[in-house]
């Protein structure tokens, strides 16, 4: 049999249907890949039991001719996500122990379309971060190296260990989340498609909360169409969210092939940043010319207020996440260090119990929300926030049906990168081309287009108007069929 | 703005994050730089601008009030550090 673990999403759903092999056979391929690739550290938890017994209950159901649109496909699951009965950590030293008496909504969804968990993802804690290097298990490694050199590279963050299994063949596909680009940042640096829908599209319910407002779900996949297929899943309208929506979802799967003939792509003047690599110049480029060539118009666009999406972001996720953060406590669930009382113990929990980045956040978030800072600090945030959100309006009601940028400014870096450890902000610009689509909540994919010089993948950004991913899934398989390459990392783990 | 050491110590109060004295200094530099960097926001002209609070144009729904769950204490406290009969146990706070 060839190896089980190297088919595209779609392939195992296609071979699993037709009885080609089994769901435990798949499963256990992949459980043999994660015990192999402990070097890269992109599990913190291998549920292999329960991944056999969901895996044994899928091919009954498949043998009857049965079973939901991901029945037997295994997937691995961000920490982020509870998950009744295992490890839901957020990465986080705070919830040590920690086991959901319950599960998330998009979990549940996958489960009741048959999908099989193999285990919980590493990733930056509580998803803060742009390396995967905060989590308290340690960092994720890329599966990418530099041609001609064995350092190891991050494979980007938050969700570093989501797109660095999915890279590695450790998984069919991952949930992943995306607060700031910690979805399609990973995906860019690790040769992989991620997706984050437009706010409201998943359930937030059950998933740890980072900054509630900027929050979104979406998957990472090896393939455009493997993504539209995890999301049809994952998506859905749900009660127990109060800002879902409740939009039905439409078959992503089917808008995959759809194309771009006759729509307008707009390129924004501000995403073309001093000191960009000429590399990340002509792969933006390449990608204008492989959607025009199939029949898409170009368009220049400026969307004015780009450059202070990000220094927006760091006053407000960092506001909502010292407010979201403040239930860890140590006395509800996880760690409890003691104290002479009980404000000494809260204190002596969260100094042990966070670490640096997190800290830094919440002590962030608490100044720019204490007496007399508000307005100057969070209040501007917001309005601007608007602005930003307004520039995307205008653009759209002009006639753009979607945007194409890069995905990021840079390739993979290295893990331990000595400029970013002393500058935060130097870490925070990786998201310099994702974050002003989570601040107006837009929809925004990213999929591989290209390498840098060292050969390592480089990602193209499409950006959509709300509730319009299927424009974005037909637009990144035009890139993918156009590239012209495959995205395989050469194995050394 | 710029925050002092002792700014530091009392956000570490508000934000009930014990911080070490030696660490102080460090903290200091790196809230800084933070705030640094978001104070090119000073730049925008925000005159009549309204503050976003809904980022998708939708209403907070409302259900009826009545109880939908609960009944199960003991699944409540199950990964509590410490309890006692399905109730939290934290360090005396009334003498």
């Amino acid at each position: 049999m060839s190896d089980l673990t190297k088919l595209t999403l779609a392939d195992t759903r296609k071979g699993l249907a037709n009885k080609e092999f089994t769901s435990v056979e798949v499963t256990e391929a992949y459980l043999g890949a994660i015990e192999q690739a402990k070097s890269l550290n992109a599990y913190v938890s291998v549920t292999g039991d329960r991944a056999v017994e969901m895996a044994k209950a899928s091919d009954e159901k498949l043998a009857k001719g049965e079973g939901g649109s991901l029945e037997g496909v295994p997937l691995g699951i961000k920490d982020l996500f509870a998950t009744k009965g295992a490890h839901t950590q957020a990465a986080s030293h705070i919830l040590d122990g920690f086991k959901p008496e319950y599960e998330s909504t998009v979990t549940s969804n996958l489960w009741r379309d048959g999908a099989v968990m193999l285990g919980k993802l590493n990733m930056d804690e509580f998803a803060m971060g742009s390396s995967n290097e905060t989590s308290y298990y340690g960092p994720v490694i890329n599966p990418y190296r530099a041609k001609g050199s064995n350092k190891d590279l991050v494979p980007g963050g938050s969700s570093g260990g989501s797109a660095s299994a999915v890279s590695a063949w450790l998984c069919a596909g991952a949930t992943a989340t995306d607060t700031g680009g910690s979805i399609r940042q990973p995906a860019a640096f690790t040769g992989t498609v991620g997706i984050k829908p437009t706010y409201g599209r998943c359930s937030r319910w059950g998933i740890v909360a980072f900054a509630s407002s900027l929050d979104q779900a979406g998957p990472i996949t090896r393939t455009v169409e493997d993504s539209a297929l995890m999301l049809n899943s994952m998506a859905g309208f749900d009660t127990m969210d109060s800002t879902s929506a409740d939009i039905a979802v439409p078959d992503f799967a089917a808008a995959v092939e759809r194309g771009v003939k006759g729509l307008t792509i707009g390129v924004p003047k501000e995403y073309r940043m001093d000191g960009m690599p000429d590399e990340i110049e002509k792969l933006w480029a390449d990608g204008l010319e492989w959607l025009k060539a199939e029949g898409a118009q170009v368009r220049d666009i400026s969307l004015p207020h780009t450059k202070y999406a990000l220094p927006a972001y760091y006053i407000v996720a960092p506001a909502e996440a010292s407010s979201n953060l403040a239930r860890y406590d140590g006395v509800k669930y996880g760690l409890r260090e003691s104290g002479r009382d009980i404000t000494e113990m809260y204190e002596n929990t969260r100094a042990s119990g966070f670490g640096r980045e997190v800290k830094r956040r919440v002590m962030i978030g608490t100044y720019v929300l204490s007496a007399g800072y508000y307005d100057a600090y969070y209040k501007r945030a917001q309005k601007v926030r608007t602005l930003i959100k307004q520039d995307f309006e205008k653009v759209f009601a002009d006639g753009i049906d979607a945007i194409l940028t890069p995905a990021t400014p840079s390739a993979a870096f290295g893990v331990n990168d000595q400029d970013m450890a002393a500058d935060p902000v130097k870490m925070y610009l990786n998201d310099i081309f994702t974050v002003t689509v989570n601040m107006a909540g837009l929809p925004g994919i990213a999929v591989p287009a290209g390498q840098d010089s060292a050969g390592l993948p480089l990602g193209l950004q499409v950006i959509g108007k709300p509730f319009d991913e299927e424009t974005l899934f037909a637009a990144g398989r035009v890139i993918e069929k156009s590239r012209g390459m495959d995205f395989a990392p050469e194995r050394w783990w | 703005m710029s925050v002092d050491a002792d700014t530091v110590r009392r956000i570490g109060r508000l934000a009930r994050i014990r911080i070490e004295e030696n660490d102080v200094e460090a903290l200091k530099g790196e809230l800084n730089t933070i705030l640094g960097f978001v104070e090119q926001l000073n730049e925008v002209d925000i005159d009549g601008v309204e503050p976003m609070t809904s980022v998708t144009p939708m209403q907070l729904r409302r259900r009826e009030d009545k109880v939908t769950a609960g009944g199960h204490p003991e699944r409540i406290v199950s990964n509590a550090p410490e309890s006692e009969d399905n109730f939290f146990v934290v360090p005396k706070v009334v003498e």
